[in-house]
């Protein structure tokens, strides 16, 4: 399989000295639909900007489909598209006009830059929009628009800084119907996201960064074969006083919903049959939080856990 | 290279179209201003005056007018744009394109020269109300006005590559290139300075273009016309390196 990014030993290290990146190593192969995840200040943007050449790295290289960003940067942006989380055109132009200017930028000719954007605003539904001026639109409007607009050179490689962030269900359906449907035509898709059921049931490669440093890279079914513990949330069909003995951990939440905690393991039909056993009927169950999200949550706090375990020792070396 | 190109042209149209939007900002002020020069200095004052270096104070002055409004408009023009696309962000548009930095140069100084011609050619048509303007040397005015639209749309665009805040597009405009230009002989002849302020006025590098431009039109002229054109060329090719080397470097615009 064709990498279509590799990233190798990537530091970056701005002018105040903070160390945004500490040495990432990725790749991503052509065809992916790949999320980079990671908390706030955690360097995915960094990654991303170096990417694009918004920021010059410290160190490690970058190669982009075999383009290296330091000996052939032109042919490297050219595989690249990228829709940033902020809106960043000019406010006074249509979108008809932003996307025009930047198909001009990468070499286009007009009159095919115009049939691209008129097939990607009719799937984009921007269409009735496309003359009108950018500081006209809403919000989720200007985010297809930068979608759009990425897409108009036709990258191999697009990535998409939180793209659904802030959006209503309709919308983020709409674009995770068209991410999918971008991917499946051959595009490789990388996506920050801090919905993580979406890069869940989106994204077959999943990595995670942490402090500037790269802490999970893999497939996403193996990434969710590590979560071995869920908590279910289940909703009573009559009110429920006292908890009934029980071999599961059990807990109640209100007289209508209890939440149990299960292993992987587990046969949800057992936790059921003693439910049944102490006649309480379920008329309805969810997961307390994504399964992804508890590893997230695991990976990061994991990590920080160590962070202050060295630091700690750290400390207790000095004082000795 | 017909990737850059296209994306040359593209830059331009863009700059283009960005002006003529705002026509009202971009072109009229400078008309107006210079048709109350035109009102003030050289009809009611002018007629007091009489004449300088052998022509009506009017006919000595307009070139300098055309000049200034052509080296303002070319100089706030890439200041202006430049900065706000590094304030709103779009000239990352630009930048994570194939589109090289000196095509950006190109793109934005065309930009200027184009909207300080455009503004020249405005003030020279209202100039007409006032005077009957004779043409001494096509070349020299032509040449002179368009390299002079090149320098002020190259020293533009380094301030918009060094300014943080809008106040910062004003300071030049207001601190150095107005009174340069006032005293660089747009009014009078450096004759009619004492021996020390002559030599002071040839610190001063608007004097050579607007002396240049005067050559074109009347044929006279304080500077030898050699003198201004290797001052023209030679700061063109200073600012054309500087702005590189600044874009290169990714001052002000990459982190």
């Amino acid at each position: 399989m064709t990498v279509a990014l590799a990233i190798s030993g990537l530091q970056k290290t701005y002018a105040n000295g903070f160390r945004a990146l500490k040495g990432i190593d990725l790749e991503v192969r052509q065809g992916d639909f790949f999320a980079l995840l990671g908390p706030n200040g955690a360097g995915k943007s960094t990654v991303i900007r170096i990417l694009c050449s918004l920021t010059a790295k410290t160190a490690g290289s970058v190669r982009i489909f075999g383009a290296d960003i330091d000996r052939n940067f032109p042919l490297a942006k050219s595989f690249i598209g990228v829709a940033p989380q902020e809106f960043n055109a000019s406010l006074f132009e249509t979108p008809m006009q932003v996307v025009l200017n930047q198909a001009g930028y990468y070499g286009i000719r007009r009159p095919v830059a115009a049939a691209r954007a008129e097939e990607d605003f009719a799937r984009l539904g921007l269409w009735d929009k496309r003359n009108e001026q950018c500081r006209t639109l809403s919000g989720g409007m200007k985010r297809r628009l930068m979608i759009a607009r990425a897409l108009v050179h036709r990258p191999r490689i697009l990535i998409l800084d939180e793209p659904t962030a802030g959006l209503d269900v309709e919308l983020r359906r709409l674009m995770w119907r068209f991410m999918t449907d971008i991917n499946r035509r051959g595009t490789t898709l990388i996506l920050t996201t801090h919905y993580l059921e979406e890069a869940e049931s989106l994204c077959r490669s999943i990595a995670i960064i942490h402090r500037g440093e790269l802490v999970v890279n893999t497939a996403t079914r193996e990434l969710l074969g590590r979560v071995d513990l869920e908590t279910l949330v289940l909703e009573l069909a009559a009110p429920l006083d006292q908890l009934p003995p029980s071999r599961f951990r059990l807990r109640r939440v209100d007289a209508t919903t209890l939440e149990v905690d299960v292993r992987r393991e587990t046969l949800l039909n057992a936790v059921f049959a003693e439910l049944e056993q102490s006649a309480i009927r379920v008329i309805g169950m969810r997961n307390k939080t994504s399964r992804l999200e508890s590893l997230f949550m695991g990976l990061v706090q994991g990590n920080e856990d160590s962070t202050r375990a060295a630091a700690a020792a750290l400390s207790a070396a000095a004082g000795d | 290279m017909r990737v850059q190109l296209i994306a040359l042209a593209t830059i331009v149209r863009k700059e283009v179209t960005r002006f003529f939007r705002i026509w009202t900002q971009a072109l009229v002020p400078a008309v107006i201003t210079t048709t109350l020069y035109f009102v003030i200095f050289g009809n009611l004052i002018g007629r007091r005056i009489g004449e300088m270096e052998g022509f009506a104070y009017i006919d000595f002055i307009v070139p300098g007018l055309i000049l200034m409004s052509v080296i303002t408009a070319s100089y706030t023009n890439v200041s202006s744009s430049f900065f706000s696309a590094k304030f709103q962000d779009f000239i990352e548009e630009i930048l994570v394109s194939p589109t090289t930095n000196m095509v950006i140069i190109v793109g934005y100084v065309t930009g200027g020269v184009a909207r300080g011609l455009c503004v020249g050619v405005l003030v020279t048509l209202v100039s007409l109300l006032f005077t009957e303007l004779r043409v001494h040397n096509f070349m020299v005015l032509a040449s002179t006005v368009f390299l002079t639209a090149v320098l002020f749309s190259l020293a533009g665009m380094i301030n918009g590559i060094y300014a943080r805040t809008f106040d910062d597009i004003a300071l030049a405009p207001t601190f150095i290139l107005t009174p340069l230009t006032y005293l660089g002989g747009v009014f009078y002849s450096i004759r009619l300075l004492p021996d020390f302020w002559q030599g002071v006025s040839l610190a001063n590098p608007i004097l050579y273009m607007i002396n240049a431009f005067r050559h074109g039109f009347l044929g006279v002229s304080d500077i030898s016309l050699w003198s201004s054109y290797a001052l023209i060329f030679g700061a063109i090719v200073f600012l054309a390196w500087f702005c590189l080397h600044l874009l290169n470097r990714g001052h002000g615009i990459r982190t």
